[in-house]
């Protein structure tokens, strides 16, 4: 396929690198160097897409970050994307795209039918039409909107790319590479301050690239790549291009995204696709350039109408012409620089200008290539569907209002200018007071609130010679005040082109008789009609303008229509356009991809896994793991063909006859020490804690302020001045900040230091009636006697050379020990463990085993302690002192928490003995009452006793103290189970706590 | 993201931290009476201010100290930070 556009030389493509790709499943090529808009337009490919809402034909509008229609669905290497702008994708070989919202094709789209039933939807249509009935909404309106809409398909696929995340420090932070970035950056970097220069482009030099400017003896772009070179060569300055900066936030953080692989057939080996970078800058310098402003009229949406700049892009770095009969539309200059391209190219243009008789240097240059310029002329309409076939054109009086004769001219592409709209995103972003400046007709960036100054185009700065000297100048004077340099240089000099003032002039006037539709943002497909409907329903506000018509809401963010809307608001409202003023501008610019703000967080990254040091044990001996918390933990060991139902059964079925191991690393540890060790425990528990001897550990629950249960665990004397405390696995490191919270602020008289040992200490839990004769040959040399090591008992032991702290603490109703061993040493404890138990038939037990023993013993856990009980809702009221006063004490003594009737935790079995309560269940009086079924509580923790091999439950319960006894109805329309059971007491083995101290 | 100067560790970002509460709530005195009400303004009551406020913040992956930072609740300025044992004057 030849490429009829492409012009025989010039551009910034390497015309030596030929690259294929393929569109809707056509093949073309391209070059290296090319987007994928410019190497289609050189294909003479046109039409690449159906508008959103009135599926209209779609072309090329811009040439990079402002492109409202060109949004392609891309597969790469196996991949797809949605939301790709063509005119920001560069081409790579074995690229393959396809139009987005059309179907089944772009040339033939049925949803095109809404061109002609544009009547039926005016703003507000989805508002006003799909309200009712509302039971229409999911079955039939919501599934026939999402396949008539959608701006393309997201993968279902898991994202196989790499992205990452990085921070970044830095003096000054410079967006764009334009010249004032240039100017602004070099200067600083002169100084000796850390610059950052992003570009969002994979060229450097912004408007360098495409103006005929001289900078000393150099062309605009000559300068721009020394500049450019020299900076990369300098140890302060990081240079970056392809990375957009989309995002101000507090405290000049700023964030960017680098597109480092998207340019590439497939991401390199170790390379990521993406990388988003946190930039915390001590100054900013918004360099981000302007935008080209488009000009309203009929059909301004047809195929072939674009930006003037982005024509005079396409031929200045692509080397593709747009059309070969163009028709320049402006109000200012801008539009004969592009004629003048086309002209110096062969081609013959046509200017209509608003403007009566503009005089500079650049209208001469037209007029003296012979350009045929027609002044007070405006487009009225564009004409042809899929493609521009020509123009309706007329003069128009001086005051705009009138049109004359309409006339048609044959035209294959309308160039249109509107002048600059600065790009104050960034700006506006950091809090930035914008004002608008009468002179561009725009916004500009006012008063800061941030360290951010914005320079050049984006600060309504249009000469080149102004942009330069103010650029050095801020540049220069920001990083001396940072680095106390100050080098001083001569500004180079500047030839460029004077130009003049441009027409206040954005929107033809609507012949007699005519209705075309004239559309201001173009994504959304919000024309002037939409506007005036709501404002003529009431809407007055911007803010709600906006989103009742969806203007400027695409994803484009109204690059190229906020502002031809602010200026119809205000028209109609006969109001100054600062007087509308502009709606809010948020991150991001541009859109980000998912993967970006993800970056490495996915998967088994999403958190940090704690591993105890018994882990390739437990691997190794067919362990299920579970999580708890961040920590992996085994949940049961798997036997044959054991579920976890049987193997936690038979794990503490073995505790209860024989002894058990169960791996408790996990648990919290915090080591406490000072002079004033116990006066701390004794505030922060709820039981006194003077007089607790060396060598003994106690149980303790601490509360927060409003009385509620935080925390509970065992804290050991290990001598006069020095505690271990442990918390319960997932409140360990509340806890330590709670400690942490009253010893700094509350009591910093108390001398006493707290540190984390969680990962400093091994633990396991050896239970069973044959823990003792076991421990007794792990620990040969010690008394472990129950005279020895009673009940709460602590000793320090050698076991086999290493030193041991050995705990009597139950968590399981049995006589029971926990072994603490240096992280180290853990393995080694653990396999001596087992080795020394086969003959007491030891067995390791996971987490379900040990849910079942605590369960069915009435030991509360996580499930009851769950942030909404009180120490009495728990069965611990007999843990409060009535003598010292605690945290959270004061609480307990509210009304409510001490009614007659408050809940209390309960066991619960099923009549049946067989039928096993869903977690979560609640319990009812009745279960055939009618809904809403009073519930009088729910159960919080079940299992399968192996002490009664019956189900059982702890259930919180109102007036539990009165409900022993009582036969109830457990509920669970989850799983649609009415139970009949028995309400009991929460102690079900050894309710006198016998075996622990046997 | 904030940026908060700790005065242990200096400008550190906030993901370093957690946030803390109204740093001007005193904890009644232990062992003191307290009226239902004045318990209830130190539990539950917060004035949540719009504007400077000082409040407690913890140095959580760093110093481990709690600090005292005035910030204003709707522009997100900090104004100055303190030690826990500094008096907010
Ligand atoms: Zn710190």
């Amino acid at each position: 396929m030849p490429q009829d556009f492409r012009l025989k030389d010039g551009g910034l493509i390497n015309r030596d690198k030929k690259i294929s790709f393929k569109f809707n499943g056509k093949e073309y090529f391209g070059y290296e160097g090319d987007t994928l808009a410019s190497a289609l337009i050189a294909n003479g490919v046109h039409l690449i897409g159906r508008s959103f809402k009135y599926h209209r034909p779609r072309g090329f509008f811009g040439a990079g970050v402002d492109e409202p229609y060109a949004i392609i669905q891309l597969y790469r290497n196996g991949e797809t994307e949605p939301n790709i702008k063509a005119t920001e994708q560069e081409l790579f070989e074995g690229l393959e795209a396809k139009s987005v919202n059309c179907w089944p094709s772009v040339n033939f789209d049925i949803g095109a039918i809404n061109n002609y039933l544009k009547i039926f939807l005016p703003a507000g249509f989805y508002y006003k039409t799909f309200m009712w009935p509302k039971s229409f909404w999911y079955r039939i309106y919501e599934p026939f909107i999402r396949k008539a809409a959608g701006l393309g398909t997201a993968s279902i696929k898991h994202d196989k790319e790499r992205y990452e995340h990085k921070y970044e420090y830095c003096d000054l932070l410079v967006t764009g590479s334009g010249p004032s970035g240039l100017a602004s950056a070099y200067a600083a970097a002169k100084n000796g301050a850390r610059v950052i220069l992003a570009e969002d482009k994979s060229r450097f030099g912004g408007s360098l690239l495409t103006s005929e400017v001289n900078i000393g003896n150099q062309s605009g772009k000559e300068w721009a790549d020394s500049i450019i070179s020299e900076l990369k060569e300098m140890p302060n300055v990081t240079v970056k291009n392809r990375s957009q900066v989309f995002g101000y936030y507090d405290h000049n953080m700023l964030v960017m995204s680098e597109r480092i692989s998207d340019h590439l057939p497939q991401t390199k080996k170790f390379h990521p696709k993406q990388r988003l970078w946190y930039i915390r800058a001590k100054e900013v310098l918004i360099s981000s350039g302007s935008i080209e402003r488009p000009i309203v009229f009929g059909n301004n949406d047809t195929p072939g109408v674009m930006l003037s700049s982005a024509a005079k892009e396409y031929i200045k770095v692509y080397g593709v012409v747009v059309g070969k009969n163009p028709l320049i539309f402006t109000n200012n200059d801008s539009g004969y620089e592009t004629a003048i391209e086309f002209k110096k190219n062969g081609i013959n243009p046509i200017i209509l200008d608003t403007r009566k008789d503009p005089n500079s240097e650049i209208v001469d240059e037209a007029k003296d290539l012979g350009i045929s310029i027609k002044n007070s002329y405006v487009v009225v309409a564009a004409q042809g569907y899929k493609k521009v076939k020509s123009a309706d054109i007329a003069k128009i009086s001086d005051d705009k209002e009138q049109l004359g004769a309409i006339e048609n001219i044959k035209c294959d592409c309308i160039c249109v200018s509107g002048f600059w709209t600065p790009t104050i995103h960034l700006a506006s972003q950091s809090g930035n007071k914008t004002k608008f400046n009468e002179n561009i007709d725009a916004f500009v960036p006012g008063i800061s609130k941030q360290n951010e100054k914005t320079i050049g185009a984006a600060n309504g700065i249009f000469t080149l010679d102004e942009t330069l000297k103010s650029s050095f100048t801020i540049g220069q004077e920001l990083s001396k005040k940072i680095t106390n340099n100050d080098n001083k240089f001569s500004f180079p000099n500047v030839v460029e082109k004077k130009s003049t003032a441009h027409d206040k002039f954005w929107c033809v006037p609507l012949p007699k008789g005519k209705n075309y539709k004239r559309f201001l943002d173009f994504q959304n497909d919000v024309a002037v009609s939409d506007i005036e409907i709501a404002l003529k329903e009431g809407y007055r506000s911007i803010e709600h303008v906006k989103r009742y018509t969806t203007l400027g809401m695409a994803t484009d963010q109204g690059k190229t229509s906020n502002l031809n809307g602010l200026q119809l608001v205000s028209k109609i409202e006969n109001k100054v356009v600062p007087a509308v003023g502009h709606t809010t501008f948020r991150p991001p610019y541009t859109p980000v991809s998912i993967g970006a703000i993800v970056g490495r967080e996915v998967g088994k990254h999403s958190k940090p896994t704690r591993k105890s040091p018994m882990h390739s044990w437990h691997e190794k001996n067919n362990a299920v793991f579970v999580d708890a918390g961040v920590w992996l933990r085994p949940r049961y060991y798997k036997r044959g063909n054991e579920n976890l139902f049987e193997a936690s059964k038979r794990e503490a079925k073995n505790v209860r006859t024989n002894v058990g191991v169960c791996d408790v690393t996990t648990l919290g540890k915090i080591d406490i020490k000072g002079p004033d060790a116990a006066e701390l425990l004794n505030r922060v528990y709820t039981n006194a804690w003077l007089k607790l001897p060396v060598g003994k550990a106690r149980y303790g629950v601490m509360l927060r302020e409003d009385g509620i249960v935080m925390d509970d665990g065992t804290t050991t004397r290990i001598s006069e001045n020095h505690y271990h405390m442990t918390t319960t696995t997932a409140q360990a490191a509340n806890v330590l900040s709670h400690l942490e919270y009253y010893l700094q602020l509350v009591w910093p008289e108390l001398n006493v230091n707290v540190v984390s040992t969680t990962e400093q200490w091994a633990g396991a839990a050896i239970a069973g009636p044959k823990s003792r004769d076991l421990l007794k040959k792990l620990f040969p040399k010690s008394d472990v006697s129950n005279e020895g090591l009673p009940f709460m008992g602590y000793l320090e032991g050698d076991l086999f050379g290493v030193k041991a702290k050995i705990f009597r603490i139950s968590f399981s109703g049995e006589l029971a020990y926990e072994v603490n061993v240096e992280s180290d040493n853990g393995n080694f404890m653990w396999e001596k463990i087992i080795e020394a138990g086969q003959e007491f038939k030891i067995q390791p037990y996971g987490t379900e085993a040990l849910s079942t023993l605590r369960i069915e013993m009435g030991h509360v856990a996580g499930s009851e302690l769950d942030g909404r009980t009180i120490p009495y809702d728990n069965s611990l009221e007999g843990l409060i002192s009535k003598k010292k006063d605690f945290i959270g004490k004061r609480s307990l003594s509210r009304k409510a928490f001490t009614a007659d009737d408050r809940q209390k935790v309960v066991g619960v079995v099923p009549l049946d003995k067989k039928t096993s309560i869903p977690e979560g269940s609640h319990l009812v009086k009745d279960s055939k009452a009618p809904l809403p079924n009073p519930k009088l509580g729910y159960i919080s923790a079940s299992c399968w006793s192996v002490e009664h091999d019956n189900p059982f439950s702890l259930a919180i319960i109102k007036d539990g103290k009165n409900m022993i006894g009582k036969k109830l109805f457990v509920m669970s329309p989850l799983k649609n189970k009415i139970i009949p059971v028995e309400i009991v007491s929460s102690h079900y083995v050894d309710p006198k706590g016998e075996r622990v101290r046997s | 993201m904030l940026y908060i100067n700790c005065p242990h560790c200096g400008m550190r970002s906030q993901n370093e931290f957690s946030y803390g509460g109204d740093a001007s709530v005193k904890r009644p005195e232990l062992g003191k009476e307290v009226s239902d009400q004045e318990w209830n303004n130190f539990v539950y009551n917060r004035k949540s201010l719009r504007g400077k406020h000082w409040e407690l913040w913890q140095h959580l992956f760093g110093c481990r100290q709690w600090i005292k930072v005035e910030r204003d609740t709707a522009t997100h300025e900090i104004f100055s930070t303190l030690k826990a044992n500094e008096e907010i004057s």
